[in-house]
């Protein structure tokens, strides 16, 4: 089942304060397009530890968004990289493509 | 505590200050992108604590551990628990944060850095540089006190703002005075013979007129400490 980006991870901190959550929100979106778009740019030049590098990013705010099992494909995928095997690039891609949809609506 | 944040992640800082600033005693006095900037200003201030990120392009965490002649205490934050046991080969870090940081780690790792601190300040008090419990002397070098076994010193040499205390194998350089030192030994072991010399009289191996050769050594003597000196020695 797909998982939802969800701001439980967030609300532990501002403890009901919105502002905080949006500016954090606020720094992510300004963050992730540029970080997604490093990641495919190295991907597609077959630069995997590079690559592997820009996951270990994005993967902070995989976990920000509360989406655990996300994490942990993200967390192999990174792992694989690194050893120049791309099987979980696809999934990858699924999830970077939740989160770009879930920043829209912000 | 002042303390800067050093992440190339701006959503990684944000959330470090803000658990900082649940705490009245964290003051974050500066956020860096990266290392060099982080350098930069530590060149001109002084920081009680770093939350450094490891993972950064260029120089990493540790790399910029390697660059600080005094690294002052340091929480690392990371998403990557493989550098564990790399960080527990530097004595600054305190402690090892995985992200996504939550609040109750966040508060023990705040305890320990507060425990150490508190530890380190009474140690770097200046009269605590040098303590003396039974035929042990504890010197405070590099935040950590070092055990020195009293009767093994033959010499303490005078060098400006330091001391140098020599036993047989080993010298070590302590931010001290002759005087504070010279307070701690045994006077019936230890004679003052210059206003930059201490000796173990028991290590003498000869004496000229205005020297004393112990070990490899050959020491001054002053003119107004020759008479206790030789007061001291079993002549025959």
């Amino acid at each position: 089942m797909k998982e939802i980006p969800n701001l439980n991870y967030l609300s532990q901190f501002s403890r009901g304060d919105k502002s905080f959550e949006e500016r954090m929100m606020g720094i992510v979106k300004s963050e992730f397009p540029t970080e997604k778009e490093v990641y495919y740019s190295n991907f597609q030049q077959k630069n995997y530890k590079l690559a592997a590098e820009n996951v270990h990013k994005i993967k902070h705010k995989i976990s920000i968004l509360g989406l655990e099992k996300s994490y942990e494909i993200a967390t192999n995928h990174e792992n694989s990289l690194r050893e120049g095997h791309i099987a979980l690039a696809s999934d990858f891609d699924e999830i970077l493509q939740t989160i770009s949809d879930y920043l829209e609506t912000f | 505590m002042n303390c800067i944040i050093i992440d190339d992640e701006a959503t990684a800082r944000a959330i470090v200050q803000e658990l900082c600033m649940q705490y009245n005693e964290i003051e974050v006095v500066a956020m860096f992108s990266n290392a060099i900037e982080a350098i930069k200003f530590l060149n001109q201030n002084e920081v009680d604590l770093i939350f450094l990120d490891i993972h950064m392009p260029d120089y990493t965490g540790f790399d910029f551990i390697e660059t600080l002649k005094n690294p002052p205490h340091i929480i690392l934050t990371t998403s990557d628990p493989n550098f564990a046991i790399q960080a527990f080969e530097y004595d600054c870090i305190v402690d090892y944060l995985i992200k996504p940081i939550t609040p109750e780690r966040f508060q023990k790792s705040v305890q320990k850095a507060r425990l150490i601190a508190s530890k380190t300040s009474k140690l770097s008090t200046s009269d605590k540089d040098v303590m003396a419990s039974g035929n042990d002397l504890y010197v405070n070098i590099g935040k950590r006190l070092i055990k020195i076994n009293i009767p093994s010193i033959y010499l303490v040499e005078a060098k400006g703002d330091y001391i140098k205390v020599k036993i047989e194998d080993k010298t070590f350089t302590i931010h001290s005075t002759l005087k504070k030192i010279e307070d701690k030994l045994p006077q019936d072991l230890f004679l003052k013979v210059h206003r930059s010399f201490i000796i173990n009289v028991k290590k003498i191996i000869d004496i000229a007129d205005n020297s004393v050769l112990i070990q490899n050594d050959v020491v001054p003597v002053s003119r107004s400490n020759r008479p206790e000196l030789m007061k001291r020695l079993n002549l025959l």
